[in-house]
């Protein structure tokens, strides 16, 4: 969890009294007074979004339309700063990638989808001016740069999440993964992707400001669905194996060495063409020398981000050769997980490392990730 | 009648005769969130005043506990190890953490008693 300090006072959602309503400890997160949690506490709240449905507020995070100008195309313009295929998205069509930096660093993870007219951006709350500062010195003479900072953002996930939804808006059943609508909720125009940060089923919505509240009371009478705070959306993401901007992912670590690479296009591998590529290209070709790898700490251990990973065996054995990015409990597996990079020569499945939790060494294994199986909607 | 004090750190203790039992308080709990771990010393360590003897972990972070008091750790409290979660449902009864054979009673004189430390709590906001 990142609780970003910002100049100034916390702003709020659109959902602020809302969450005072329903008990929630409120926390900085970048810059907004978020709910971490409800009083049902976290280990309720992440059962509940793995069982049910979980109503999450990501209003905090930055919706942003891109509208290409006149003889121009977005997609093509957008491209020319992400390393994703966007041209290639069809209207409708939702796709993960990232902000590259020259050295084929991870300036932000977004999601692109194509309205057919726009592409609607979706960024990290705490990145969002300087992404969208970036997105205006690129790409203003080709695009309109609409911030809609203002607009709701819920989160509806779980495996009861689209019969839910489905009672506002029938339609909503029928979408895929990684697709994208516009719907009628509540009377106000809203914008529904089949997407999500838990691993699981589920639809983010984008309201209209002065909708959200009213959308998300409407959501939380439904029977399968309660308020989840940002507590259970890290212990979510983690299980799920999801990279958190800021500590998995940075401007230090490329795509690649993230394993992201399946969303780089083919196309877009060869041609290059965004920051980076040449970068990122070389080590597509030779393999990067490091690697993102999932941790299983043996025992009650609980590895958190900053604990080192010491290599066992190898010519490196005894050394520090990485650091957990996200480590915590896993509640619908009851042990510790983690996530980190380490060298090449460590990186397999099933090789033993140690990690030093609170100056201890604990034992501990690499393994695959997701920690717990996807479980998305592909119709 | 046991004697409880409080440390600024939200820890309790239950003094009866030169014996302390130990815990961590209701707003403690509250704050820490839910419970998943805990590391309870072993009976036999030798432990001073402010010695980190404990490690509780909930699903946000790890927390310390230290000892308010020098002595020697009698007997810890096993049964967290299967449910953690005692913690936050009964901090000041199964929830506690060990109990320890008190070097120097006269450690706990700078400790909070219960009006002291509701106040303290209070003031916390």
């Amino acid at each position: 969890m990142t609780e970003q300090s910002t100049a100034g006072p916390l702003k709020r959602t659109p959902l602020y009294a809302l969450h005072k309503e329903l008990g929630a400890r409120l926390v900085p997160f970048a810059g907004y007074e978020m709910p971490v949690q409800y009083p049902t506490g976290i280990l309720a709240e992440h059962a509940q979004t793995r069982t049910a449905a979980g109503l999450f507020d990501v209003s905090h995070m930055g919706q942003v339309r891109l509208t290409a100008k006149p003889g121009q195309n977005a997609a093509k313009a957008l491209e020319t700063i992400v390393p994703g295929d966007i041209a290639g998205l069809q209207p409708g069509k939702q796709r993960y990638t990232q902000f590259t930096n020259d050295q084929g660093g991870i300036l932000d993870d977004l999601m692109v989808t194509s309205t057919g007219d726009h592409l609607l951006l979706v960024i990290n709350a705490a990145c969002k001016d300087a992404d969208l500062a970036h997105l205006q010195k690129h790409l203003s003479g080709l695009c309109e740069v609409e911030p809609m900072f203002s607009r709701g953002l819920l989160a509806l996930q779980g495996p009861q999440a689209a019969q839910a939804l489905a009672r506002l808006a029938p339609a909503v059943a029928t979408m895929t993964f990684m697709t994208g609508a516009w719907f009628t909720i509540d009377g106000a125009q809203c914008y529904v992707t089949r997407s999500g940060y838990t691993g699981g089923d589920g639809y983010e919505i984008s309201t209209p400001a002065a909708a959200a509240d009213a959308i998300a009371r409407k959501l939380l009478a439904q029977p399968e669905v309660k308020p989840i705070g940002l507590g259970a959306r890290d212990s979510l993401r983690l299980e799920a194996g999801l990279c958190l901007y800021g500590h998995d992912i940075d401007i230090t670590t490329t795509p690649v060495e993230a394993v992201l690479l399946w969303s780089i296009g083919k196309e877009r591998r060869a041609q290059g063409g965004f920051p980076g590529a040449a970068v990122i290209q070389k080590q597509i070709a030779e393999g990067a020398s490091r690697k993102r790898v999932g941790i299983f700490p043996e025992g009650k251990a609980i590895a958190r981000e900053g604990a080192e990973i010491v290599a066992t065996s190898g010519k490196e054995s005894g050394k520090t050769v990485g650091k957990v990015t996200s480590g915590g409990f896993a509640p619908t597996l009851g042990r510790a997980v983690a996530m980190g990079y380490v060298d090449k020569a460590l990186s397999a499945n099933g090789t033993k490392v140690e990690l030093l939790v609170r100056g201890k060494p604990a034992p501990a294994e690499i393994v695959p990730m997701p920690f717990v199986k996807h479980a998305y909607y592909r119709g | 009648m046991a004697d409880m004090k409080y440390t600024q750190e939200h820890e309790w203790i239950r003094i009866e005769g030169d014996t302390g039992t130990i815990g961590i308080s209701a707003y403690a709990q509250e704050q820490l969130g839910d419970v998943v771990f805990v590391d309870v010393p072993q009976a036999g360590r030798k432990v001073a005043k402010g010695d980190s003897v404990a490690v509780v972990e909930s699903v946000k972070a790890a927390s310390d506990i230290y000892a308010p008091a020098s002595g020697e750790v009698i007997e810890a409290n096993a049964a967290l190890a299967d449910t953690p979660g005692d913690i936050n449902v009964e901090p000041m009864g199964k929830g506690w953490f060990f109990k320890m054979k008190l070097a120097d009673k006269s450690e706990l004189d700078g400790l909070m008693d219960q009006a002291a430390y509701d106040a303290f709590v209070k003031s916390l906001g």
